[in-house]
Order: C-alpha cells, then sequence, then structure tokens
C-alpha cells in the first residue's frame, strides 16, 4: 500500500535523456579534476623532493643544523647551519612589516575613506603600479641609490638613538638590515594595502552613517565602526605581507651584508637571510652544498606555509574580500 | 530649565580637541599615501634617468658575447630573447591546467571536499616564495631527473608561481557568469561540459585574458627561480630546451653586481627595458579589462 513514489518523476524515459545528455560530460570533468589534483601534487611533490635533496646534504653535516651559525658546507668536511640565516630572515621581515603596516593601513583608509571617489581608482592603480616593478629592479635601486643615501639618516639614528639596542653598535653601514628591510618594507606594502583597502570598503554603510550621525567626526567613525569590522582582514593582510617578505630573494640578496652573525644591531654589517643566501651562494656550491642550500630552503618553505596558511584561515571566514590577496 | 537655553549651535559644534584629532588623522593620512609613492617616483625617475643612456639600437640587437664587465657596448638581446621563451612557455603550461583547475572548483566543485582542498592550496600557493619553487625544479628536474640548465626548466619554475594566480583570477571571472545563462542552454538540451565550452567559458574571457596578461607581468619579473634553473649565459641562446639561457631579471642581477659603471649602466638599461614589458603586459590587460567591462553605458 504504502509504495514510494518512485517513479513519479525521473522515469526511464526521462533518465535516458539524462544520460545522452551528459555524454562527452565524463572526460571533460575528469581533464577539470585532473588539473586541480595536478595542483595539489605539486604542492606535495615540492615537499617530498626537496627533502629528498637535502637529506644526503644533512647527513654529511658535520654541524647542528638547528644551530650551527656557520655556513660551509663547500668545505671537506662540510658544516653548516640554519639559525643565523632564520634569525636574519624573521627580523628583517619583522622590521620591514613594522614599517610597512601603519604606512598600508593608511593608504587603504585613505582610498577607501578619504580620497575623493573618483581619484580612488586612480590612487589604488598607483599603489598597485609598485607591485608590478619587478624585484630586482627594487635591487638594483637599493644598491645604487638607498645604499649611499642612508649613510646620513642610518648615523643619526644610530648617533641619537644608540640607546635603544636596536640601532646601536660602533658603525653604520649602507649595506645593512635596516637598508634591506626598508627596500621590504616597499616591496610588501601594496599587497597589504590592497586587502585592508578591500575591508574597509566592505564595513557596512549602516554602521557609518549611523556614527556619524550620532555627531562623530570622520576618524571617530572609522575608529567605531571601519577599524574593528576591519581587523581580521587587517591582521592576515599583515601575515601575508610577512610571508612575502620572508620569501623575497634577490633584492635583499644584492642589499644584505651577506654574513653569518646573529645580532639585534641592524646597521651593522652583519646579517643575512635564508632566500639571500640561497641566491648568493648558489653560483659556487658543490653538490653537498646544493643540498644544504636546498635544505634551508626547505626551511624557509615550511616557516611561510605556516604563516601563509594563518592568515588564510583568518581571511577564510570573509570569503568576499580574500581575491585581493590573490 | 527651558530647552531654548540650550544655543542649537551646541549641537552641531564639535569640541576643539575632537576637531583637532579628526585633522591629525586626515593629516597623517595624506602622509601615508605620500610616503608611498615617494620609493615609485623615485625607482622610476631613476630607472629612466639611468636606463635611457644606454637604450639603443646596441643593445636592443646584441648579447654580451666577448664583452667583458668593463668594455663598453654590449646588450640584452639574448636575455630579452630568453625571457620571451621562457615567460611563453610557462604560459603555454601554466594556462590550461589553471583554466582547468578554474573550471572544476566552479562548475564541478561545488561544495566537495576535493573542491575545499584545492582551494585552500592554491590560496597557500600563492605565498610559495619564488626562490622555493625555483628550489624545487632544480631538485626534481636537474638533480633527480638528471635534465640540464635551460630555460624550459626555469619556464616550469615560473609556471608554478602563475598557476595560482591563473586559477584565482579564471575562478572570480567564472563565478561572475549569471547563472540564466547555464540555465538557458541545458534547457536547450546541450550538454555540461559544451555549456561550459561554448557559453561560459566565452563570456568570462576577456576577464581571464586580463588575470592570465596580469599573471604574465608578474612572473615577468622573477629573478630567483630563473638563477636557479636558467643559469647564466653572455650568449645567444634560442633553443629553450637545451644549455643554459638568459633573462631579462637574470641580466640585471648579474650586470648590478658588477663593480664598475659600464656593466651598471646596462644593468639599469635591462630594468629599463623589463618595466617597459611588464608596464605594457599591465596595460593592455587594463585595456582589455576596460574595453569589454560588462555592463557599462547600456
Amino acid at each position: 500500500m504504502a509504495t514510494p513514489l518512485r517513479t513519479r518523476e525521473g522515469g526511464p524515459a526521462m533518465r535516458r535523456s539524462a544520460f545522452r545528455r551528459s555524454r562527452g560530460d565524463g572526460p571533460f570533468r575528469f581533464a577539470t579534476t585532473g588539473a586541480g589534483v595536478i595542483l595539489l601534487a605539486i604542492m606535495a611533490a615540492i615537499a617530498i623532493f626537496l627533502i629528498v635533496k637535502a637529506v644526503p646534504a644533512l647527513q654529511a653535516n658535520t654541524g647542528n643544523f638547528l644551530t650551527e651559525k656557520f655556513w660551509t658546507p663547500n668545505a671537506t668536511e662540510p658544516k653548516f647551519g640554519i639559525a643565523a640565516l632564520a634569525f636574519g630572515t624573521v627580523l628583517s621581515s619583522l622590521l620591514a612589516l613594522i614599517m610597512a603596516l601603519p604606512v598600508a593601513v593608511g593608504v587603504a583608509l585613505f582610498i577607501s575613506h578619504y580620497a575623493p571617489r573618483r581619484l580612488a581608482g586612480a590612487l589604488g592603480y598607483i599603489i598597485d603600479l609598485l607591485a608590478a616593478v619587478p624585484s630586482v629592479v627594487y635591487g638594483l635601486w637599493g644598491v645604487i641609490f638607498l645604499i649611499p643615501f642612508v649613510k646620513g639618516p642610518w648615523t643619526f639614528l644610530n648617533e641619537y638613538f644608540g640607546w635603544i639596542p636596536l640601532f646601536a653598535g660602533d658603525a653604520v653601514y649602507g649595506k645593512s638590515m635596516l637598508t634591506g628591510a626598508v627596500v621590504l618594507a616597499i616591496m610588501i606594502l601594496p599587497i597589504i594595502a590592497a586587502i585592508s583597502r578591500e575591508v574597509f570598503l566592505q564595513a557596512p554603510r549602516s554602521l557609518e552613517e549611523a556614527s556619524l550621525a550620532l555627531g562623530a567626526t570622520r576618524w571617530e567613525m572609522i575608529r567605531i565602526s571601519v577599524l574593528p569590522f576591519g581587523r581580521p582582514g587587517v591582521i592576515s593582510a599583515a601575515m601575508l605581507g610577512l610571508g612575502r617578505a620572508m620569501g623575497e630573494t634577490i633584492a635583499v640578496a644584492l642589499i644584505f651584508p651577506a654574513t653569518f652573525g646573529i645580532t639585534f644591531q641592524v646597521l651593522s654589517n652583519d646579517g643575512n637571510s635564508i632566500a639571500a643566501n640561497i641566491a648568493n651562494g648558489f653560483g659556487e656550491a658543490t653538490p653537498i652544498g646544493q643540498g644544504a642550500l636546498i635544505a634551508s630552503g626547505l626551511v624557509l618553505f615550511v616557516i611561510t606555509l605556516l604563516v601563509n596558511m594563518a592568515a588564510r584561515l583568518i581571511i577564510a571566514r570573509r570569503k568576499e574580500y580574500a581575491r585581493a590577496a590573490a | 530649565m527651558t530647552v531654548s537655553s540650550v544655543p542649537p549651535a551646541v549641537i552641531t559644534r564639535v569640541s576643539f580637541s575632537r576637531r583637532l584629532k579628526d585633522r591629525v588623522v586626515l593629516g597623517l593620512v595624506w602622509l601615508a599615501f605620500a610616503i608611498a609613492v615617494v620609493p615609485l617616483v623615485s625607482v622610476l625617475w631613476m630607472v629612466v634617468k639611468n636606463g635611457l643612456a644606454r637604450f639603443d639600437a646596441e643593445f636592443l640587437t646584441h648579447s654580451m658575447r666577448n664583452i667583458g664587465a668593463r668594455d663598453a657596448g654590449g646588450g640584452a638581446y639574448h636575455a630579452i630573447l630568453g625571457t620571451l621563451e621562457q615567460v611563453g612557455l610557462a604560459t603555454l603550461i601554466s594556462v590550461p591546467v589553471g583554466l582547468l583547475t578554474a573550471i572544476y572548483l566552479v562548475e564541478y566543485g561545488k561544495g566537495r571536499r576535493l573542491a575545499q582542498s584545492i582551494s585552500f592550496f592554491v590560496d597557500v600557493m600563492t605565498g610559495i616564495p619564488s626562490v622555493v619553487a625555483g628550489l624545487f625544479i632544480l631538485a626534481f628536474w636537474v638533480l633527480v631527473l638528471d635534465m640540464k640548465y635551460s630555460g624550459f626548466a626555469g619556464a616550469l619554475a615560473l609556471s608554478i608561481l602563475m598557476m595560482p594566480t591563473v586559477v584565482r583570477s579564471a575562478e572570480e571571472m567564472l563565478r561572475l557568469v549569471p547563472n540564466d545563462l547555464r540555465e538557458a542552454s541545458y534547457a536547450l538540451g546541450v550538454p555540461k561540459w559544451r555549456t561550459i565550452m561554448k557559453v561560459v567559458v566565452p563570456t568570462a574571457l576577456t576577464g581571464i585574458v586580463t588575470g592570465v596578461m596580469l599573471a604574465i607581468a608578474r612572473v615577468a619579473g622573477e629573478t630567483a627561480p630563473l638563477l636557479l634553473t636558467v643559469f647564466i649565459t653572455d650568449s645567444i641562446n634560442e633553443n629553450p630546451f637545451n644549455g643554459p639561457q638568459m633573462g631579462l631579471p637574470l641580466y640585471v642581477f648579474d650586470q648590478a653586481q658588477r663593480p664598475n659603471v659600464t656593466a651598471v649602466d646596462r644593468a639599469w638599461t635591462g630594468a629599463l627595458t623589463l618595466i617597459l614589458i611588464v608596464m605594457l603586459l599591465n596595460l593592455v590587460a587594463r585595456l582589455i579589462a576596460w574595453w569589454r567591462a560588462p555592463a557599462k553605458g547600456r
């Protein structure tokens, strides 16, 4: 009695036509799925092959890879460690972030809430141009223009702010961590500004208007309604910028002093980063040396992966503005 | 006690400190924008000023073969050629894979776990340092498969950097295609894959092309992956599949490190050429986007 109404719809006739309709769909669907799987496979392969080539070098290493402060993998008794490089990578990137973040947030606010509507698009384009300049050009600019240029300001910092450990030291050099950090800051500014702008533009209009209606000034309106709304977006933008800064290679390879010291004195002639060391050391690397560089690259890969994943997890909650990060 | 004892002006007047704060922030925001523009202007100015000196026919038609660092003359023909070939090959590799992946994400993968993980890792992939992509191709292509340094190896490394950008931009464009178009096509009995190829993709094509152009512009300036996979040469090598090649970013990097004026001048001119190529690609992309912008002037 209680026969379900199974044949009402989707009867034999309909099913056949549905089948006819999807002919050829199988291979196409397979191709598109396959392409997606290829992307996943590439990500896995990156990790696998880096590990495969890093292990022999790590086994030949006579020092401790994590704590050693030297980098002499080409010697007959290879001895190399990531400590100094990882330190320099993190320190320079954090300095770059500290410099870039306030400016980038200011730029984002300027474009989203201060600039005249008509101009905003053009101004956003100007900031995008910063990102379009290839990194090697920033490197060249850094070497030829910035390094001689900062000698004066750096001496000033050292003289009057030397009591801050960061700027302490006996001598100042143009070719230093701080100069590299300035270039890094310029290079990560557009990505932070672009994502922050997207977030600020999506702050609920009703909240903004409500706070203005209550008599708030423009800054109070932004502080009350725009900034709290945008905070997670700005945080993830900052982390994406940090990831970029840590991976940036060529510009800093030309600017960092390329020595293996660990010091907070960013004006000194000391410091290097993982990426810069790969670019500078690759030319004369022996097979073990190449393995050592690959091992250091693996460390960089893992660090940036963690930072980026964290940033994406924060951003994923608001899918709408994630596209600015691409 | 009467209400009228409060002058109406008080309601609209903002206290001095609040107004001051507002003004200060306004100033700071303007300042931030100015600070951001200064390096851009400085870089572009330096590149144009220093690059124009050697931006001549010899630079564009000659290589660096038999030219020492101190010698005048020499050019970047081999590097320009290499860049065009490497970037072209990278585009040929990454566009089909990227486009198909985007189609999967938009048309087939809705709500599936595979699609979600692909989507997540595409995002993560955009953050891979370019030098790591270079190291991967070095480890996989050069060291494990025992292939030689070549333009093609460089193209492989560049395509890893290009793919996620292509996927993201194509995905966004495909999502913009109205569902009505798909439904109309299905209603006419057109199978899904033909609907995608004949209706969805053509509708989104200009947007996809724009995204691809921007992706090309971005990888054209990458240096680190080329350094590890293409190596460096002073001679013209037209074959990207055999032997070391040169690329414009590599050329700039190489010349910039030499401590003498003629080499640095060549580096500036190389930078100018590179920026011109990148800006041209950007401009074309934006022109396409602007020219075919949907729902304009209707």
